[in-house]
């Protein structure tokens, strides 16, 4: 299997904090690789310093064959990487359309058929073209998520970097964002690397995951491996039980 | 106070409505229930007008929204007809609220120990050194390790589950009698949350409280509490025992607990929500 993403004792260090120390990470092309932990296990900082939003102070970064390093990142390689955040509150602009919001990243790049190319995104995403000229806040959560997700697809990425992408969302809303993301890898072979807290969701939607914990990997394990509990870590143990709920006595 | 027969809280028909500028938003819409000494959940999504029913037991309805109902009443004491002063009374001392986040639930200027005593001196005649004291043992039995330190300490030098536990520790001072939990532990880590639901669930049963646990998570609430009421769009959709949550009719019920992807189920796709508009009716 080629690797889409491989990184080799990446270190994040915020003022003396290492936010990641040595961490070591190969995802292959068209993996669905998952990453839990709890807040502050450096789970998003790893994200981050993929996507080039936090810098790296050591280590290398290798992403579809290229090698990266710091925080800068060129053209080519946001053609390959696209992020969707956690709150889709936050992270459209408040003041453009979905139209705007989705030219936007076709104009930097030099797309050309961008009429075309709008609304087939936003038809891939099941919002059609009467959201075009809506503004973010005239949209629910669920929509907001869809548009980030068009966002990212409209660049026809290889790779997609999921920050909590429904944790922010309603249950039911929560099931179809993550059919959604389901599908889109299938249709265009995409590489996911998924964080979240949820070992549900990453078990779903995952094939191996990585178990964080104050910014290092506890270990890595198929997902399967969570169903038998064929795991080392006492750390995954208890993020399990904390994912079965609660119980009394 | 509450006479043998009365239950702790009545609610009949509780309708909160909002007037905005395209019209009025019914956010609640006649939803009754009463409540003894046990822990009732409800659960609903965003919008579902879970919170509105909470905020309005307690009396935490926005000024300008209209709260009307054929009966609001804690005990045999009429909620909606008593004076604000009363009411307030009430607030802290008999009804207490847990809200979800400690970072802006908590006032960020005081130390935490202030504000337990804060709460304290407001309902009771106590001494300062009493109040502390009681602060302290409140503090402990929240299953804080060092309370000297932490009744010193600003909610922003705590993690978000000793802030959480804090919030239970200032609810619970005074002895309530109801206790409302408009989702407690959404905004903690997932180890932290059975950390502090456990902590809750004991001073619960200890103090033998009526408990109203307000959550999105099905799942969580039913383990938690006796019985569950389901809310859509203001309504009461469904409301059933905890044990018997695989009985569930209603088709709104089913799906949220069908739609949570979990260990060991292989479904893809997830199914989803097919919402009905006559849910909403």
């Amino acid at each position: 299997m080629t690797s889409a993403v491989s990184i080799r004792d990446m270190v994040v260090i915020y003022n003396d904090f290492a936010a990641l120390n040595h961490v070591s990470l190969d995802v292959g092309a068209g993996e669905s690789f998952g990453i839990v932990g709890e807040s502050g296990s450096g789970k998003s900082t790893l994200l981050r310093a993929i996507s080039g939003l936090a810098s790296f102070d050591q280590g290398t970064l290798t992403v579809n064959g290229r090698s990266y390093s710091g925080r800068h990142r060129d053209k080519a390689f946001y053609r390959t990487v696209q992020m969707v955040f956690q709150d889709p509150y936050g992270s459209l602009h408040p003041r453009q359309t979905v139209d705007r919001l989705l030219l936007e990243p076709l104009l930097i790049h030099g797309f050309d058929d961008i009429e075309a190319r709008i609304s087939r995104a936003l038809d891939e995403v099941g919002l059609g073209s009467g959201f075009r000229f809506r503004y973010s806040h005239q949209l629910s959560g669920g929509q907001r998520q869809r548009i980030a997700i068009a966002r990212a697809l409209i660049l026809e990425p290889k790779i997609l970097l999921l920050d909590e992408p429904t944790s922010a969302l309603d249950a039911s809303i929560q099931a179809e964002i993550l059919n959604l993301l389901e599908q889109a890898r299938r249709d265009r072979n995409l590489t996911f690397v998924m964080v979240s807290h949820d070992l549900g969701v990453i078990s779903h939607m995952c094939e191996r995951l990585a178990v964080m914990r104050q910014g290092e990997v506890v270990e890595t394990v198929p997902a399967k491996a969570l169903e038998k509990r064929e795991f080392s870590a006492d750390y995954t143990r208890r993020l399990l039980v904390a994912s079965e709920g609660f119980r009394r006595g | 106070m509450t006479t043998s027969g009365t239950p702790l809280l009545t609610v009949e028909d509780l309708r909160v409505t909002f007037p905005t500028r395209t019209g009025e938003v019914q956010a609640v819409r006649g939803v009754s229930f009463t409540l003894g000494r046990e822990r009732l959940g409800i659960v609903g999504e965003s919008g579902s007008g879970k919170s509105q029913t909470g905020r309005a037991i307690m009396g935490l309805t926005p000024p300008h929204a209209k709260i009307a109902a054929r009966k609001l009443a804690f005990g045999d004491r009429d909620l909606l007809a008593m004076p604000k002063s009363e009411r307030r009374e009430l607030r802290g001392k008999k009804v207490a609220m847990i809200l979800q986040d400690p970072k802006y639930s908590l006032n960020p200027v005081m130390t935490i120990g202030r504000q337990i005593v804060e709460t304290l001196k407001t309902h009771e005649k106590v001494s300062t050194a009493e109040a502390k004291a009681r602060a302290l043992s409140m503090l402990e039995a929240v299953q804080i390790r060092d309370p000297e330190r932490v009744f010193d300490l600003y909610p922003h030098e705590v993690s978000g589950g000793m802030g959480q536990r804090a919030m239970i520790a200032m609810m619970l001072v005074c002895g309530p009698e109801l206790l409302i939990a408009d989702e407690p532990t959404s905004a903690l880590d997932v180890t932290v949350q059975l950390d502090v639901l456990s902590i809750l669930d004991k001073l619960v049963a200890e103090r033998g409280m009526g408990l109203i646990f307000i959550s999105h998570d099905l799942r969580l609430v039913s383990s938690f509490c006796d019985r569950v009421i389901v809310m859509y769009a203001g309504k009461i959709v469904e409301e059933l025992p905890s044990a018997n949550l695989a009985d569930a009719k209603h088709p709104y019920t089913r799906g949220l607990l069908n739609c949570l992807p979990t260990i060991g189920t292989d479904r893809h796709p997830l199914p989803v929500l097919d919402r009905k508009r006559e849910w909403a009716l």
